[in-house]
C-alpha cells in the first residue's frame, strides 16, 4: 500500500525538465580539447611523459642492474674499480653505448620524476618555477658533461 | 607541505611513497656519480682518489643502501607497469607488492657479501 503510494507520488512529483523537444544541454567531457583551449594544454606532453617513464624504466632495469652487477657484485665488488678498470671497459664500443644510453635514460627518467615531485609539493608559482629551472639546468649540465666524458675519454691521459 | 597528505595507507600508498623516496635518492646519487666519473677526464690520480672514498667502510655500507633503493625502485617499477598495462594488474597489486618485497629480500641477502666484501675483508682480515 505504502509502496504504491510512494511510487505514484514519485511519478506525480517527477518534474520532467527535459524531453525530446526540450533536450538537456550537452556537458563537455572535462579534458576535451576545444578551440578555446589554451595552446599550452593542447599537446599530449603529460601522456608522453607517463609513457616514457614506463618504457625507459623497463630498459633501465636491465641497464642499471647489469651495471650494478659488474661494478659492485662480480669480481671483488668495489675493490677492483679504478682508472684502469674504467679504461678497460670503455675500450669496447658496447660498454660505451651501454653507459651512454644509461646516462641519458636515467637522467631524463629522474628529471621527469623530480619534476612531478616539485609539481606536487611546491605550492607557490614562483617556487615551483625556480625549482624546475634549477632541475632543468642541472640535468642539461650533467647529461652534456657525462656525454662529453664518454666520447672524449683518453686512456693515455697524463 | 600541504595538509592532509596521508591518503588511505596500506600497500598502495606506502609503495607509492617508497617509490618516490627511493627515486629522489637515486637521482641525487646519479648527479654525484656522473661528476665523480667525469674525473677520468682530469687525471687517473684524481679519479682513483675519489674512488678511494667509495672503498671506505661507511660509503661501502651506503652503496649497499643504494643497491637496496635501486632494487626496490626497479622491482616496484615493474609492478607499476603491470598495474597500468596488465588488465588484472590493479586487482593483484597487493600480491604483486608482496612479491616485490619477497624478491627484494632474497636479492638483498644475495648481494650482502659481494657488495660489502671490501669492508668485511678490511675490517676482519681476509
Amino acid at each position: 500500500m505504502s509502496a504504491e503510494t510512494t511510487s505514484a507520488g514519485a511519478t506525480a512529483n517527477d518534474v520532467r525538465l527535459y524531453d525530446v523537444d526540450n533536450p538537456a544541454p550537452v556537458i563537455e567531457a572535462p579534458r576535451k580539447r576545444t578551440k578555446k583551449t589554451g595552446r599550452a594544454s593542447r599537446g599530449n606532453f603529460e601522456m608522453q611523459a607517463w609513457l616514457f617513464m614506463r618504457l625507459s624504466g623497463i630498459v633501465l632495469v636491465v641497464l642499471v642492474l647489469g651495471h650494478l652487477l659488474i661494478q659492485l657484485v662480480l669480481d671483488g665488488g668495489v675493490s677492483k674499480i679504478g682508472f684502469a678498470f674504467v679504461a678497460g671497459r670503455w675500450a669496447s664500443p658496447f660498454w660505451q653505448v651501454w653507459d651512454l644510453l644509461m646516462l641519458w635514460l636515467a637522467m631524463l627518467h629522474g628529471a621527469n620524476g623530480l619534476r612531478t615531485v616539485i609539481n606536487d609539493y611546491a605550492q607557490r608559482d614562483n617556487t615551483r618555477f625556480w625549482l624546475k629551472m634549477l632541475l632543468y639546468t642541472a640535468t642539461v649540465f650533467t647529461v652534456l658533461l657525462g656525454t662529453l666524458v664518454i666520447f672524449t675519454f683518453d686512456p693515455n691521459i697524463s | 607541505m600541504p595538509a592532509g597528505t596521508l591518503y588511505r595507507g596500506r600497500e598502495g600508498m606506502w609503495s607509492w611513497v617508497a617509490h618516490r623516496v627511493t627515486g629522489v635518492l637515486i637521482f641525487f646519487f646519479l648527479f654525484v656519480h656522473v661528476l665523480d666519473t667525469a674525473l677520468v677526464r682530469v687525471s687517473p690520480d684524481a679519479y682513483d682518489n675519489v674512488v678511494a672514498t667509495y672503498k671506505t667502510p661507511i660509503v661501502n655500507v651506503m652503496e649497499y643502501g643504494l643497491v637496496a633503493a635501486i632494487l626496490f625502485h626497479a622491482l616496484n617499477g615493474l609492478r607499476v607497469v603491470l598495474v597500468d598495462f596488465w588488465s588484472k594488474g590493479p586487482k593483484y597489486q597487493k600480491q604483486m607488492l608482496w612479491t616485490v618485497v619477497g624478491v627484494w629480500v632474497v636479492l638483498m641477502a644475495g648481494a650482502f657479501y659481494p657488495v660489502l666484501q671490501h669492508t668485511l675483508r678490511t675490517l676482519f682480515g681476509s
